[in-house]
């Protein structure tokens, strides 16, 4: 590791007023994606704004069906609490999957999305659930968020601070593990609103990072049941090659792991 | 046996120093004035050394010094080497490239080291070795053997033309040939057995200490044979003469071969450490562990078995290619020869045998001998054959063994090795029964209601272990012998020490070796230390490898335990005034039979040592060494049964049960045994589903350089094993031990695999089977 500032922020204007006066500067969350960097000499921020204490960007709040996470949630909170259970349980079954114990008891729903890897867990549901990104300075549409791989919306110094969502009637979340990171090889969150409109969103398996599969959606907002999805194709042209999988074989996995999602919904 | 006897169960003794966290590892080490390395690695996977230019690094704050593969060669310091020379069939030895500790003209691996940074703190290092300006000049890289092979390919090595180390050869070609031509029935497949990093829980450390005043030298090391490392740095790459170089390898979290060998960073911290002035630490991270770790594996091969109309093997056509990497490692050249061609009659009687092996060098880490070396090869091969014949021959898998299985002892193979005990129907027999065999059908008819496809696969495998007899490896190449030593210590008050030369790093000796000791005198084993693993403490032995502890190194503690025994009683006969031979060892005294006079071993232990009343001319003391050459090797063997659920629409594979039936002669601790054999499975169902090493073939970058792509067993990969053994002695050591180190690693994958072809009806299938490939190989046709 190259060396650091450390600064410990404790407001969210105090944070990103940290950010901006440090040179290349780097929030800091469950540092779970990032030290890991940093140790490999792969990153070299010159200050680390630590971001996990602001109480604002703690905790869930559930208000009828509208769901509030913000940003320093750990994945192990989201995964264990009741509140958010009663009204999305797919979302606490995803994050009860994410990494080891260790890694969802540091690791938090901001960092995981502002990191946006192509294979992280939370992004599929925030385009499912069609949530809503809450920064230090606007709002941004989850479908408008994630932009390609670690890549999203937010400018120079943007500090998320809560996501927001409705909750589904249904939705669940397949995930299908690579057998060495366990990272998902292909995941699939599916969600379908009272009104029967229905959202697939893909992680893991696109070229370009997560993405919502329009037939897929068309064919389970006509009928919501599995066997809808019998006819619909996936193009593997879209999706990842790599040493693990190619993109044939992940094109299987997202119209299987999309058929048990419906299932267990 | 007693509660701490040879068969006992008794807890392992290293245990609580190891989970407490107090064990003492190579990088818990700490000397005054110790200061830490970092080695300057290639990025290229093969290229020309232009220049290195050291200047910027040597200004860095907390630089003790910096030093390269000139400095290296202008003092002296010699090549590594292959310790086991092999010849081609034509005659001509095996080609080695030089292998510097410090590549100064050529590098031929991601990783290859180029130069040594010395400073005060490990990021002090870091920093400067990233300001070590290194001007290479790119050359084209080969990193698959067979293509490696072919002409026009890059060239690694200017003494191994085409990269080719060696073509050689064990058998009969002629017969086999025959064999095959006349056949009723010839089953051919192509069998690739992927490479493996080694992955030890405890990454590779090494402390090098030069001390002036008495120009000697000490090296911390993870070693499992540190009295062969002192050995070859001393004969041949010139570090030190032995009596300047005492070489310790205090605990060490795991080897699995990888520790045998002598990597350059031992070499060059000893002598950084006198060119600096300073005591020198390196210790690898998990990276550098991936890169430069001596990988296992890597075989491809093309196979003829040739069977009777009764369905007798008559003939068995080998045809190897085998990828040693970028160098030659110590023993690397013995893996894909006599560890195993000579296994790979397997448990039959197979009139003719033929094995050619091409060994080749392409742009990768070194290979050398992993958890079953040539063995789990050789199983691989033969099992998969036999099992793809018996589906080719519409006969039973069990019943195809049972044709050909060798039945009367000792026997004579075609490529060299004479079984000497076992009983290959009764592992059989015992797994299929704890397997429920007989009840698959209807597991299977279950399975399928289910949309799962379940199949069962077995395999029946020989090892050869206890490695070797000197005279017999000598003659076959080997630059060393490989007896061991021992030596028996008895202290004046009755407490005893056992010096061995092998090492433990995870085995469990000081429990097993403190064992044998309990139940020669029935003492309690808590008064039995066993001292292994620093050369200035026991003078000599071979370490620690191919199962081989056990039956060479606890033989040699036989031995001495016969020498202290005999004095003892000796001792103990004129203290009660009574014949020698009348002497008996039991419950910690010295008994003289039918009477009720005795002597306690403690006060045996003290006359000896007060030497006041000895019978005349005994020399006082009681200490005993002992060396053991083994009269052959040993040939644990079992049958090891797998039943897995494939689900079609992933490809995923569960292993619903995994039954292994093994016969490794007498048993010293079955705990430890059924241990070693849970972990050998789980290496060898590592292999066959996870574990993959993944060179990317155009530029040689190593693509599964950690945990995120090179995937290990975890336990929920595993199931609940079901582990017994029936046992036959061996008949030519003292204890009758067989082995069982690496039995799991070397039976699991076959039987793994033959059970998934068997699930998804297509043999056409390599490891590891990876849920993609299986996937595909059963949606498509056999
Ligand atoms: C062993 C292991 C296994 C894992 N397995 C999984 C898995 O199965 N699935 C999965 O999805 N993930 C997995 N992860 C990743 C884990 O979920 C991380 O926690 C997550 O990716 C990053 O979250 P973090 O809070 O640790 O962020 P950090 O590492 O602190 O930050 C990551 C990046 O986001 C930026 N950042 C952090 N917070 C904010 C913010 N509020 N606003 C703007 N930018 C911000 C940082 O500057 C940094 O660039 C794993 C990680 C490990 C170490």
């Amino acid at each position: 590791m190259y060396e650091t500032q450390y600064h410990r922020a404790s407001s969210i204007q105090d944070a990103v007023k940290l950010r901006q006066a440090a040179g290349e500067g780097k929030y800091l969350s469950g540092g779970m994606t990032l030290i890991p960097t940093m140790k490999q000499r792969l990153a070299a921020p010159t200050d680390l704004v630590d971001v996990r204490q602001i109480s604002e960007m703690k905790g869930i709040t559930v208000s009828g069906r509208t769901v509030r996470i913000g940003a320093a949630t750990t994945h192990f909170e989201v995964a264990s609490s009741a509140e958010l259970a009663a009204v999305c349980p797919a979302i606490a079954g995803l994050a009860s999957h994410i990494g080891d114990p260790h890694v969802r008891h540091m690791g938090t729903i901001g960092g995981s999305i502002a990191n946006n890897d192509p294979a992280a867990d939370y992004p599929s549901a925030m385009l499912a659930l069609d949530a809503t990104i809450v920064t230090d300075r606007r709002e941004i549409a989850a479908g408008d968020f994630f932009t390609g791989l670690f890549e999203t919306a937010l400018e120079d110094g943007e500090l998320v601070t809560a996501v927001t969502f409705e909750a589904p009637a249904k939705a669940a979340y397949q995930k299908f593990a690579n057998p060495a990171s366990r990272y998902a090889m292909t995941g699939v969150f599916v969600a379908r609103r009272d009104n029967g409109d229905v959202r697939v969103a893909v992680t893991g398996a696109g070229s370009n990072g997560v993405f919502r599969h329009k037939g897929m959606e068309a064919a389970l907002s006509a009928q919501w049941s599995p066997d809808a999805l019998a006819g619909v194709t996936v193009d593997p042209s879209d999706l990842l090659s790599d040493i693990h999988a190619d993109a044939s074989y992940r094109a299987n996995l997202v119209k299987v792991m999309a058929k048990r999602a419906v299932a267990a919904a | 046996m007693g509660v701490e006897g040879i068969g006992a169960r008794v807890a392992r003794k290293e245990d609580k120093r190891l989970l407490t966290g107090k064990g003492r590892y190579t990088d818990d080490m700490s000397v005054p004035g110790m200061k830490y390395a970092i080695f300057v690695r290639s990025p290229y996977a093969h290229a020309k050394i232009r220049s290195i230019d050291a200047t910027a690094a040597k200004a860095m704050p907390g630089v003790i010094g910096v030093l390269d593969g000139k400095q290296l060669l202008a003092d002296g310091i010699g090549n590594l080497i292959c310790g086991w020379m092999i010849h081609s069939k034509d005659g001509s030895p095996m080609k080695m490239g030089a292998w510097r500790p410090l590549a100064h003209e050529t590098v031929r691996y991601v990783g290859d080291a180029v130069a040594i940074v010395v400073a005060d703190s490990v990021a002090e290092a870091k920093d400067a070795a990233e300001a070590v300006v290194v001007d290479y000049q790119e050359l084209p890289v080969v990193t698959d053997a067979t293509k490696a092979l072919e002409q026009g390919q890059p060239q690694l090595h200017p003494e191994a033309p085409n990269n080719l180390i060696f073509d050689w050869q064990i058998g009969d070609p002629a017969a086999t040939d025959k064999a095959i031509a006349s056949a009723a029935h010839v089953t051919e497949i192509t069998i690739h057995n992927n490479r493996l990093s080694p992955n030890p829980m405890e990454p590779r450390a090494t402390l090098g200490i030069y001390d002036g005043g008495d120009e000697h030298y000490t090296c911390y090391t993870t070693s499992q044979n540190p009295h062969v490392a002192r050995l070859v740095m001393s004969a041949f790459y010139n570090v030190a003469p032995e009596n300047k170089l005492r070489v310790i390898a205090p605990d060490v979290g795991g080897g699995f071969g990888s520790k045998i060998y002598i990597y350059p960073e031992e070499i060059v911290c000893l002598w950084a450490s006198k060119r600096t002035g300073v005591p020198v630490k390196w210790t690898s991270d998990r990276t550098e562990a991936f890169l430069t770790d001596a990988h296992g594996r890597d075989h491809l091969s093309k196979v003829k078995m040739a069977f009777d109309a009764n369905n007798r093997i008559i003939g068995l056509k080998v045809d190897t290619v085998a990828n040693l990497g970028a160098y030659m490692s110590l023993f690397s050249s013995a893996v894909p020869t006599y560890l195993y061609a000579t296994l790979l009659s397997g448990q039959y009687d197979i009139p003719a045998i033929h094995a050619n092996v091409r060994t080749v060098y392409t742009n990768t880490a070194p290979v050398d001998a992993y958890r079953g070396a040539g063995r789990p090869e050789a199983t691989y091969l033969l099992e998969r054959t036999m099992e793809t014949a018996a589906r080719e021959l519409g006969v039973s898998p069990a019943e195809l063994r049972r044709i050909n299985f060798i039945r009367s002892f000792p026997h004579q193979t075609p490529v060299i090795m004479n079984y000497d005990a076992g009983d290959y129907d009764a592992s059989l027999d015992a797994a299929m029964k704890a397997a429920d065999w007989n009840g698959f059908a209807a597991r299977k008819a279950e399975a399928a209601g289910r949309g799962m496809k379940r199949g069962i696969g077995m395999s029946c495998y020989i090892e050869a272990c206890g490695i070797a007899p000197s005279a017999a490896v000598g003659s076959l190449g080997a630059g060393v012998g490989l007896w061991e030593s021992a030596e028996v210590r008895v202290n004046a008050v009755g407490t005893i020490e056992v010096l061995t030369g092998s090492h433990s790093h995870g085995q469990g000796h000081e429990t097993t070796f403190a064992q044998l000791v309990a139940d020669r005198f029935g003492v309690p084993i808590d008064s039995v230390n066993i001292v292994h693993g620093d050369t200035d403490k026991v003078q000599m032995g071979m370490g620690t490898y191919g199962s081989r502890s056990g039956a060479v190194g606890m033989s040699a503690v036989v031995k001495a335990l016969d020498k202290v025994e005999a004095k003892a009683k000796k001792i103990a006969a004129h203290l009660m005034e009574a014949d020698e031979s009348d002497i008996v060892i039991e419950n910690g005294e010295l008994k003289v039979a039918g009477t009720d006079k005795t002597v306690p071993w403690f006060q045996m232990a003290l006359a000896a040592y007060t030497a006041h009343n000895l019978p005349p001319g005994m020399e006082p003391g009681l200490k005993e060494g002992a060396f053991y050459d083994p009269a052959n090797f040993t040939f644990p063997a079992g049958c090891y049964i797998c039943e897995v659920e494939v689900d079609p629409e992933t490809g995923v594979t569960k292993i619903i049960q995994f039954v292994a039936a093994d016969d490794f002669g007498n048993i010293i601790n079955p705990m430890i045994v059924e241990g070693q054999v849970h972990g050998g499975l789980a290496q060898g169902i590592g292999q066959a589903l996870l574990e993959n090493v993944h060179y990317d073939p155009e530029n040689g970058q190593l693509l599964t350089a950690s945990y995120m792509d090179y995937a290990m067993p975890r336990a929920d990969d595993l199931p609940s094993f079901k582990v017994s053994t029936s046992n036959t002695p061996c008949p030519n050591n003292p204890l009758g031990i067989k082995g069982c180190g690496e039995a799991g690693a070397i039976g699991s994958p076959p039987a793994l695999i033959n059970a998934i072809t068997d699930a998804i009806g297509n043999n056409r299938l390599t490891m590891p089977a990876t849920p993609q490939k299986v996937w595909a190989a059963a949606h498509a046709a056999n």
